[in-house]
């Protein structure tokens, strides 16, 4: 009998560590993702956004969040190619609007707000945050690819 | 033979690529037909032009010293090549971000005479 209870206190402890697990994204290396994107924001995992998401930013980067972000063809190509091979599946929610059309913005998606709701617009405009897509101004490991709650410090 | 040929081959392709801040400064004065003005890149670069953000919106008006992305807030390393050697040395990121940083701050292109005025001014400073 003993036994089967330690079994089943340790199943139970597994489901309670998931959603901390849940919350890291193992980050892919790729020197072009790096160069090209990460000169301008963090390396956003690739995991974050379906594939028709990241087919549709990569496909219009002149018109990137109001910036010119384009690059040589070959690269874009080749960094499109990366990061549908690396996007989400079912964990990453739903990634398009009303209209069905694919969402752009990783803050947009289901499961960011979901895990942001208590975050007050207020709190998002503080001098040391900025912005929601700066990932790292409270994911003190985000860069990682660790956002567990175990690594959250939300600067005054 | 053959390796020397190899050798000679890989040392005339990175003369080939290698470039410095000041051969900017003559493309573009040659492209523009004119003399470049320190004191106009310098007034182009800390004052908006018509687009939302000036250069030094995320490059300071003192690039000597390290910048921040005006929007993602994300750290830039500086932008004049005495404080930042790697700066100006590699004609296609140049291309490059001219012509996507002037399409943010301009909406169009820059001139080569614009172009030629920022890089006497980011030379000028120490």
């Amino acid at each position: 009998m003993k036994p089967i209870i330690a079994a089943s206190l340790l199943a139970l402890l597994a489901t309670l560590a998931l959603p901390a697990q849940a919350d890291n994204y193992s980050v892919p290396k790729n020197a072009a993702f790096e160069e090209e994107c990460a000169s301008c924001h963090m390396a956003y995992p690739p995991q974050m956004l379906h594939a028709d998401s990241w087919r549709a930013m990569m496909g219009d980067l002149s018109h990137h969040f109001g910036s010119d972000a384009s690059i040589d063809e070959k690269r874009r190509i080749a960094i499109a190619d990366f990061l549908v091979a690396n996007s989400g599946g079912r964990k990453t929610g739903n990634t398009r609007d009303a209209q069905g059309k694919p969402l752009l913005r990783i803050t947009e998606t289901t499961r960011f707000e979901k895990k942001h709701r208590e975050i007050s617009a207020a709190t998002w405009k503080r001098a040391s945050i900025k912005s929601p897509a700066n990932c790292g101004a409270c994911h003190t490991r985000a860069a990682a690819g660790e956002y567990s709650e175990r690594s959250i410090n939300i600067p005054k | 033979m053959r390796h020397l040929l190899v050798i000679a081959a890989a040392i005339f392709t990175v003369s080939a690529h290698a470039e410095t801040p000041r051969d900017f400064l003559t493309r573009f004065e040659k492209e523009a037909g004119a003399a470049a003005s320190a004191e106009r890149g310098a007034r182009f670069f800390t004052t908006r032009q018509g687009g939302e953000w000036s250069c030094a919106s995320c490059h300071t008006d003192k690039p000597t010293q390290a910048g921040r992305h005006a929007k993602t807030d994300k750290a830039i390393t500086p932008l004049a090549p005495a404080t930042n050697a790697e700066r100006f040395t590699d004609a296609a990121k140049v291309d490059k971000w001219f012509r996507r940083n002037c399409n943010d701050t301009l909406n169009r292109v820059c001139s080569a005479q614009e172009k030629a005025d920022v890089m006497a001014w980011l030379l000028s400073l120490k």
